[in-house]
């Protein structure tokens, strides 16, 4: 581990919750052997009116953090955690520009298809791959409504350790679950320089994010699908 | 006197590869940092390291517990080799130089970075261009 | 026992087990490649997760299905002239529905884990159903067979036989729902697909079964009685138009919805390689040609007609799934409705698919187990339907 990542942690520890950006707020870091609580729905908000249609500063953090560096030549086969949609309303002509990576459902159609178990929704809403036992068949990237898993198609070798991925098993975002476990919100949230993306605990009632939810409209894509989408979006 | 009877029981059995057994070299497993002391005894480890990292795997990544006395990354950062930075890649390596001997195949490296300190190099190749 | 294949050559015999060794074996080195080298030496990506290889076994799976719908009209409904036809009949099932596993299996990103997946059961999924169904189906049809095949066993083949059918129609469900359990592709969705999926069963089994059996017929220099021909024929005229009317319903409730009309314009209209297998693969040549072979009196006299028409049924099928699966899946998926979008990964695109040479040989294996297993089984047990014509006569069961 990293000097500077030491001192990060030491920092945390003795802080606990602070914030180190506008609009991101830090929760409190999970102790050495406590797992993830149910009491704690973790969520993401988008402000999509802050979202510049060129900047892609998310999906170069979250390339950083999970070693998302592998190259490949054919883009279709490569793997997308996150990736900046450009819309335009094809009856208005309104354009704008927004995040898309894993909506971390509370009702997840991966984890009901997964066949094995590999794919699971942990108690804190976050949703991932088990790749122990990924076998491969990809029944989940034909469920999930936003495309937002990728199957890793070539053998890997530069991991970020923190990050186990590899040939032959789907993967998606985490909500840099390395990152949350130790009390830091997801590297895109913290790399977007409007601060468009604030992640959070959407069950406490004073968290940041519960706070913005309650004033602001937002709306879940997809939301006829009622999956009870973890990532919301605001001015789509 | 049960390890005994095993003892006996496993020679008995192997009786019939002895001849060759006796061409294959026993492993020189080199510690990297002999000074330190591992999460338990080495003997310990020998027989039930992979027992206590399924355990620990499920439980970090299951149930999100973090900071455990056991970690695969904690494993790798004192047992890589100074030579490579790895824990495998070749015969004097620390996993592969038994893995090799017994013959068991390790899953753990398709995915897990087998190298210490590792930190990937910045985006290769930009993944997030438009269009 | 006997030997019915005492008439073949020997040469012949090994030459086939041969082929079907080798097809085979390249298979199983196709999939080895795959293995070893990752999903990037094949044509699918992260929009066409599934591709040709699935083609393949899905067809193998949902024949195997149907094909024993022979042995189940003969002992579940009581048709004296299909009973003879059911241990052919389960044969086939078995070596078809392994042929297609295999491939489902070997296409796995990580295929080492067959244990993980025998081992590791999600309720909630349909792959997951169908890891109990289809071992479930290797089983009854194994002791079906035996209760057919075994004087013994006589009395138990009417009961197992009502397992098997009921069994066979859970299995076709199941597969007809991996895809009709989906809400995120436009493709799919749709509770009409198990049933959809079990009709096109019943039509592309006895399609192969039609097929193997003129073959066996043709080296033991047998002929199909005439009367038994004209019922078969008939009845896989049925299925076929049958499987007509569930594509058509298929598609018609698609264009009544709004939301579905781009689809169904991009399948059935400007989507290249796709409106041209539907129209010309699977309609005219899958499903009007061997109607008209089967039905217009000069074609139907004609040598072969019926083994065209089953032919031509097969090619429409392969046709039909290749639109489904891979056609389906190439429309990309509506996330944002109302929205023209574009990205980094593909949204909003159709998506191209060029199957790689691999994923081809790999389906191709899948053949080449079925007709591997086939050819053995002919071989060492008592297959070949020998029909007690005089019985049959005076049962009445000839005449329809």
């Amino acid at each position: 581990m990293s000097a500077p990542e030491n001192k990060r942690r030491a920092f945390l520890a003795a802080v606990g919750a602070v914030a180190v950006a506008p609009g991101i707020s830090l929760i409190a870091p999970s102790q050495a052997g406590t797992a993830a609580s149910s009491a704690v729905r973790f969520g993401m908000l988008v402000d999509t009116t802050k979202c510049s249609p060129g900047c892609d500063a998310c999906v170069k953090a979250c390339a950083a953090e999970n070693g998302l560096v592998e190259p490949i030549a054919d883009l279709r086969q490569g793997s997308q955690w996150i990736r900046k949609i450009d819309l335009v309303d094809t009856a208005t002509g309104r354009q704008h520009s927004l995040p898309m990576m894993c909506q971390h459902c509370a009702k997840p159609p991966c984890v009901d298809v997964c066949p094995t178990g590999a794919s699971f929704k942990r108690a804190d809403g976050i949703v991932l791959v088990d790749r122990h036992i990924c076998i491969g068949c990809r029944y989940c990237m034909m469920a999930c409504p936003y495309k937002a898993r990728s199957f890793v198609h070539q053998p890997l070798t530069t991991q970020n350790p923190e990050v186990p991925r590899g040939l032959g098993c789907v993967e998606a975002c985490t909500f840099c679950v390395q990152r949350t476990d130790r009390g830091l919100a997801p590297a895109c949230a913290d790399a977007c320089p409007q601060g468009a993306m604030l992640f959070g605990d959407l069950n406490d009632p004073q968290s940041a994010i519960a706070k913005r939810l309650k004033e602001v409209a937002t709306t879940q894509v997809r939301a006829d699908l009622k999956l009870g989408t973890g990532v919301r979006y605001q001015g789509i | 006197m049960a390890r005994v009877l095993t003892l006996l029981a496993s020679l008995v059995l192997a009786l019939p590869f002895q001849v060759h057994a006796g061409e294959v070299a026993k492993p020189a497993v080199k510690i990297e940092n002999p000074d330190t002391q591992c999460v338990a005894p080495a003997e310990e480890m020998r027989r039930n390291h992979m027992e206590v990292l399924q355990h620990q795997r499920n439980r970090t990544l299951r149930l999100g517990e973090r900071g455990a006395k056991v970690s695969l990354n904690g494993c790798i950062e004192c047992h890589a080799s100074k030579t490579n930075g790895s824990v495998i890649g070749g015969k004097d390596n620390f996993c592969e130089a038994c893995h090799a001997y017994a013959a068991v195949k390790l899953d753990c490296w398709d995915c897990h970075q087998p190298k210490a300190g590792y930190k990937a190099a910045a985006v290769a190749q930009p993944s997030g261009e438009n269009k | 026992m006997k030997n019915e294949f005492s008439r073949v050559e020997e040469k012949l015999f090994y030459g086939l087990a041969a082929l079907g060794a080798l097809v085979t074996a390249v298979g199983l080195g196709a999939a080895l490649y795959m293995e070893h080298h990752g999903h990037v030496v094949t044509g699918m990506n992260n929009q066409i997760v599934w591709g040709l290889p699935h083609v393949f076994a899905i067809f193998l799976i949902v024949a195997a299905s149907g094909v024993l719908n022979v042995a189940s009209i003969g002992s579940v409904f009581g048709k004296a002239v299909y009973k003879p036809r059911a241990p052919l009949s389960g044969l086939l099932c078995i070596a078809m529905l392994a042929g297609g596993l295999a491939v489902i299996m070997l296409d796995l990103g990580r295929a080492d884990r067959l244990v993980v997946a025998m081992t590791h059961f999600n309720p909630t999924s349909v792959f997951g159903w169908n890891v109990i169904l289809y071992p479930g189906m290797f089983g009854i049809v194994a002791v079906y067979m035996w209760t057919l095949m075994e004087r013994r066993m006589y009395p138990w083949s009417k009961p197992v036989s009502v397992a098997a059918f009921i069994w066979r129609l859970l299995l076709t469900t199941g597969t007809g729902s991996i895809f009709g359990f989906l809400v995120a592709r436009q493709a799919y969705q749709s509770a009409v697909l198990a049933p959809m999926f079990i009709i096109m069963s019943f039509a592309w089994g006895l399609a192969v079964f039609m097929v193997v059996q003129k073959v066996m017929y043709g080296w033991n220099d047998l002929a199909l009685h005439p009367d038994i021909r004209k019922r078969m024929k008939n009845l896989l005229a049925i299925f076929v138009a049958a499987v007509f009317y569930f594509v058509a319903v298929y598609h018609l409730t698609n264009f009544y919805f709004a939301k579905q009309v781009a689809f169904e314009r991009f399948i059935l209209v400007d989507g290249g390689i796709f409106p041209l297998l539907f129209w010309g693969g699977w309609l005219l040549a899958g499903t009007v040609l061997p109607l008209l072979l089967i039905f217009v009196p000069g074609l139907a006299a004609m040598r072969g007609s019926v083994t065209a028409a089953s032919l031509l049924v097969i090619v429409g099928a392969f046709c039909q799934l290749y639109v489904f699966i891979i056609g389906g899946e190439a429309f990309p998926l509506e996330i944002f409705p109302g929205m023209t979008v574009s990205s980094s990964f593909f949204d909003g695109r159709i998506d191209h698919y060029a199957p790689s040479l691999p994923e081809f040989l790999l389906g191709l294996g899948g053949i080449g187990i079925a007709f591997t297993m086939t050819v053995v089984g002919v071989r060492v047990l008592r297959f070949l339907p020998k029909d007690d014509l005089a019985k049959l006569g005076a049962a009445g069961s000839l005449s329809d």
